[in-house]
């Protein structure tokens, strides 16, 4: 249940991302459109979640939002992952001098301050859109992920169904992939869903410290222009929605957590297996 | 004892840890045959370096110096070919296992590695040597599903998988509840008989050594101190310290005071690996220690039984 309605809601947010502009075009609204007869109006029949102080639609900039939200997540959170899979299960499963110098990288990305980095080069890119903040954040968020694998990596690599499997011969890559990664599939998922939220919020932030493209808009963007006018008018209407739509995201991603950890634990696996596979899926 | 090559020997072989600050002398020039057909136990307490000396066979790591023999060839590491020979069979079954994955995964995985048929057929006829039966139905079962002894016999499966001429047990059934330990003993005791195998059955119990095996070998903190045909190491041990592992062993019949050691009050402890007593090992302990027991080790002294020791008690030269 608890997976079902975390899934629910990563799924509600996929498809608006998919859809907004046309759902958009569909309701006669746009997030650029004015709408000179209702400025800083609250939510009503004409515009369901109201306007904003210069008379565009809160739901239009919602739903364009969503998308570019939703990508920078998921974009971040698929480069953070492949790296620090790929970096952490190497370094711990091979261990010696691999592990030396990957472990080296490792510890030097893990210092760095990102958010001031992120700054400095969003300065240097030309155009600060949402793929660009993603590779940003993906690219430096990857190494706390990294460090934790290596570790899970290095205890499984001694165990001795490990060892067992060594001794009938199986070859490095399928030892990987079939009796090791399988093991850190909670692990890695997490990751993931913690990197994608992280991304949002690092995305919303840097947008609030106004490092964000001007024809972009994010849940960020909208909070930040928010911010300026909104709480002093007490126009609640213009910045609970994208806050509440964060907070619902980092929700759905713990619920969603709960639910792989039954998957890859087969001995907490209730008794409706098959359910559980077929939500998932 | 027969005097064919030996499947799978360990020569005269030493193994030192070294652990960086200090050195964990594990085991000091030991020697040990397996035979085809034959089941050689292995006993001694916790840390007398039985698990390191199957391991060593096992090539999990490398010789400090002598050499581990294959067919009389010497063994120069790991490879498959060696792997296709020799499994070891862990004494954790619930660690062996991958928990996520099933049973027909291990055996399949294993007969398809080294070239043999991996159809469902090949597994379940495996499957059914080790008496898990029905096995259709144990193929599809995960880890978690199965008893201990049940576990141990898919980790047996999977290593007669390959075809092996040596199986080393390191103490596989000590993790098993009493009840199930004579059915994996005897299921060892059918493949020594059935397939031919050369057997290491490494074990603290000597009393199951007795049951199963042909030879019993004794370790004694990292030195071999006895051996020979199973009979004569039960009936007349030579080494004090086999006196003292068949004393601990409780025994009906026999009446209190006949044993060397009920008069020491205090047994002691196993020596330390990294800084152990000069000479033979266990003359701390031993109630018949003579003042060349803590100088020198003694050489080994043979007997017309077959059976052999490594005791100055026994060599009056």
């Amino acid at each position: 249940m608890k997976v079902r309605i975390g899934i629910g809601i990563i799924v509600f947010f996929s498809v608006i991302a998919i859809i907004g502009p046309w759902l958009n075009d569909l309701m006669g609204i746009g997030p650029w459109k004015i709408d000179y007869d209702a400025i800083a109006e609250p939510p009503g029949a004409g515009h369901l979640l109201g306007t904003t102080s210069q008379g565009t639609d809160v739901l239009a900039q919602m739903i364009a939002g969503t998308r570019n939200s939703m990508v920078v997540g998921s974009v971040a959170g698929v480069i953070g992952v492949i790296l620090s899979v790929v970096v952490g299960v190497t370094a711990g499963f091979f261990g010696g001098k691999v592990d030396a110098v990957l472990s080296f990288v490792t510890n030097m990305f893990l210092v760095l301050p990102v958010l001031p980095l992120t700054l400095i080069v969003a300065g240097y890119v030309q155009d600060t859109g949402p793929i660009t903040i993603a590779l940003i954040i993906g690219l430096f968020g990857w190494a706390a992920g990294a460090r934790t694998l290596r570790a899970q990596t290095l205890s499984l690599r001694g165990r001795d169904f490990v060892m067992a499997m060594r001794m009938i011969g199986e070859s490095k890559p399928r030892m990987i992939f079939v009796e090791v990664l399988p093991h850190l599939a909670g692990w890695i998922s997490a990751m993931f869903l913690h990197l994608v939220l992280a991304a949002i919020l690092a995305e919303a932030g840097l947008a609030f410290l106004g490092v964000s493209s001007a024809d972009t808009i994010s849940w960020g963007t909208v909070i930040d222009q928010a911010r300026q006018v909104a709480l002093l008018n007490g126009m609640w209407w213009w910045f609970v929605p994208p806050g509440l739509c964060i907070a619902l995201l980092g929700t759905a991603t713990g619920l969603v957590n709960f639910g792989i950890d039954e998957v890859m634990n087969p001995r907490l696996r209730t008794a409706d297996i098959k359910a559980m596979r077929k939500a998932l899926a | 004892m027969p005097e064919e090559t030996p499947v799978l020997a360990a020569e005269d072989v030493t193994k030192h840890f070294d652990t960086g600050r200090q050195t964990v002398r594990a085991l000091e020039n030991v020697t040990l045959r397996l035979y085809r057909g034959r089941i050689a136990a292995l006993v001694g307490e916790s840390g007398s370096g039985k698990t390191t000396l199957a391991r060593l066979l096992a090539q999990f790591y490398p010789v400090t110096s002598g050499e581990i023999r294959l067919r009389g060839e010497v063994v120069s590491g790991p490879d498959k070919d060696f792997y296709g020979e020799v499994q070891l069979v862990f004494q954790d079954p619930f660690a062996s296992l991958n928990s996520l994955r099933k049973v027909e995964h291990n055996v399949r995985r294993a007969l398809k590695l080294h070239g043999h048929a991996a159809d469902d057929a090949a597994v379940h006829e495996l499957l059914a040597k080790v008496n898990l039966t029905p096995a259709a139905d144990f193929a599809r079962k995960l880890p978690h599903e199965l008893s201990g002894g049940q576990r141990q016999r898919v980790a047996i499966a999977r290593a007669l998988a390959v075809r092996p001429s040596v199986l080393l047990g390191d103490e596989p059934i000590s993790m098993l509840d009493v009840s199930i330990r004579l059915d994996v003993l005897n299921l060892l005791a059918r493949l020594r008989e059935e397939e031919g195998l050369a057997l290491l059955y490494i074990t603290h119990d000597i009393a199951s050594a007795r049951y199963l095996s042909d030879d019993i070998y004794v370790m004694y903190a990292g030195q071999m101190v006895e051996g020979g045909p199973a009979e004569s190491v039960i009936q007349e041990p030579k080494h004090p310290y086999t006196r003292l592992l068949l004393d601990s062993s409780p025994d009906p019949e026999r009446a209190g005071g006949s044993s060397a050691f009920t008069a020491t009050a205090k047994l002691g402890e196993p020596p330390s690996l990294v800084d152990p007593p000069p000479g033979c090992r266990f003359h701390p302990r031993c109630p018949f220690a003579k003042e060349q027991c803590k100088t020198s080790f003694p050489p080994r002294t043979e007997f017309a039984d077959g059976s052999w020791t490594n005791c100055w008690l026994h060599n009056e030269s």
